[in-house]
């Protein structure tokens, strides 16, 4: 126990032996050992995805002023549970007209998608995600989300449907572009595209170094999985539920177990880039130890997106496409030079003053991007609602005509 | 990392798609069906669906997805420039630079060609 505590191979090397002692060929053992461990890493958060439905459900009630749900088990701990149940004995209607292979891949690629990154993700030292173009696999696999909501909006035969998937292409990749610029400033700080060596390198969490990057990552992050305020490609008020109008039943769920997971996902990923990933107090010793302290900060982060999603209404497709393209890719190419340049000079100084050289460089960005923000923001006519109407007198004033509506 | 790892993503990308398949799948035979064309409809608010919804869609999509194209395949050309960045000297990273810079001259023009701006013709003139 303690020697798998102290490091978790022996575990692999363990049931190595004993596969091979049943007789099996070393390259059959080795396929059995990459199936277990696939099977792990996605069972893992394929049943985790069932607490962080009801951790949703409950923590936006609460945020609303709601109980959430509280009938079905100690706290409605086994609601989701019942829903899963329901769902599989739902009636799967699939409507007429739809493009039938299409319309069954878009729900199994969507989950596929999210799944597909944990291989990338270093869980402890030496567990996890070991790829040496882990960023690059990551940007890669990310995208497959998109094609499974497009795929959706596409093949549902639907107008509403085809809008949302619209939206989602046009906003998904607006997004695509400030992330990729943001995450070569981890690259760029580790020296590597390897994540298991980014979380190595932060003796210095990254989040001191580039709080900026940090915040546009994960803005740009939230972006991606089509959350509120971000959540245009499922606006309800405007085109019913956007790509999945048509799904019901299990593939609509799988469309919701995707989104959550990729919600938790892109916590795991932030507290990865910048929040030091299994870093913490004995992760070096105990590498088990790590698992737990990535899965607490990426918890953080993911309650920090559910506090948004409670808090922000939803923007318009206009100022979400301006925002994108016009404020957060030309900071993140300036961030991206600023850090290029400032690497170079403050390199050898030693971790800290390092960080902070990085840190003050984004202040400086910070409080310029806000003057020129101001700047824009003055030259804007002012909002005119009405003609002012003074209403503290005593004696009636002749009103306006045709002016106030 | 080697080539046996890789081997190893290619065995979880199978059961990352058989993962979400299997519930679907279950569900699919679990459930009753009883399809009626009412039943099978497109959903529009009960309304009958007017046209094919497979119409063209208006080009300012696509002119993002241009956009985006640029970017993204240049931006991919960067993380080997980041990853090399200690074995880098000055003037190579002068270089980068230069690389990036360009690709913020690609994004004023494109902001100056109004191809970033969302054309709403019908949309009316609101007073915010």
């Amino acid at each position: 126990m303690g020697a798998f505590l102290r490091d978790p191979s022996v575990l692999v090397e363990a049931l190595r032996t004993l596969f091979l002692g049943w007789g099996l060929s070393p390259g059959l053992t080795t396929l059995l050992l990459y199936v277990l461990g696939g099977l792990v890493l996605a069972t893992g958060p394929m049943l985790w995805v069932i607490f962080l439905i009801w951790f949703e459900r409950k923590a936006v009630a609460r945020f609303q002023d709601r109980l959430g749900p509280n009938r079905v088990g100690k706290f409605g701990l086994l609601q989701p549970f019942a829903d899963v149940l329901k769902l599989l004995t739902k009636e799967d209607i699939i409507p007429a007209g739809v493009d039938p292979i299409l319309y069954w891949a878009a729900p199994i690629l969507s989950v596929a998608g999210v799944l597909l990154l944990w291989p990338a993700v270093p869980l402890g030292l030496g567990i996890g995600g070991n790829i040496n173009v882990g960023v690059l696999y990551l940007i890669a696999a990310g995208t497959v989300g998109t094609f499974a909501i497009f795929l959706a909006g596409w093949s549902s035969n639907n107008k509403y449907a085809l809008l949302g998937a619209m939206r989602t292409v046009a906003q998904l990749v607006s997004y695509e572009v400030p992330m990729v610029l943001i995450l070569l400033i981890p690259v760029l700080l580790a020296r590597s595209m390897n994540m298991q060596d980014i979380v190595r390198a932060q003796d210095v969490w990254f989040i001191v170094y580039v709080p900026l990057a940090a915040l546009i990552f994960l803005i740009v992050s939230i972006a991606e999985i089509g959350r509120t305020p971000f959540d245009l490609l499922e606006a309800e008020s405007e085109i019913i539920a956007g790509f999945h109008t048509e799904y019901s039943g299990m593939k609509f769920a799988m469309f919701f177990a995707g989104e959550f997971l990729h919600a938790f996902t892109i916590g795991i990923l932030t507290a990865v880039f910048f929040l030091g990933g299994w870093r913490g107090p004995g992760a070096e010793t105990y590498p088990v130890l790590g698992i737990l302290y990535l899965w607490l900060k990426g918890f953080l982060v993911y309650f920090v997106v559910v506090w948004m999603r409670a808090t922000h209404p939803r923007i318009r497709i206009d100022h979400l496409l301006n925002f994108s393209w016009k404020f957060l890719t030309p900071l993140a190419l300036v961030l991206l030079v600023v850090a290029a340049l400032l690497d170079k000079v403050v390199v050898d100084l030693g971790t800290w003053p390092r960080a902070l050289a990085h840190l003050v460089s984004h202040g400086v960005v910070l409080a310029v991007t806000l003057q020129i923000v101001r700047a824009w923001a003055r030259r804007l006519p002012r909002p005119v609602v009405s003609e002012p109407r003074p209403v503290a007198r005593p004696q009636p004033q002749p009103q306006p005509t045709g002016t106030g509506d | 990392m080697n080539g046996t790892q890789w081997a190893f993503l290619g065995v979880y990308f199978l059961l990352a798609l058989i993962f979400p398949a299997l519930p679907i799948v279950i569900a699919h035979f679990l459930g009753p069906r009883r399809p009626n064309p009412i039943k099978d409809d497109v959903y529009e608010c009960g309304l009958k669906t007017y046209g094919s919804p497979w119409v063209p869609i208006k080009v300012q999509y696509y002119l993002f997805a241009l956009v985006f194209l640029i970017f993204d395949v240049e931006l991919v050309f960067l993380y080997p420039w980041a990853v090399a960045y200690d074995m880098l000297p000055m003037f190579a990273v002068f270089e980068g630079i230069l690389f990036i810079l360009m690709l913020g001259a690609a994004l004023v023009y494109a902001w100056k060609r109004e191809a970033l701006d969302w054309y709403e013709p019908t949309m009316p003139e609101f007073r915010s």
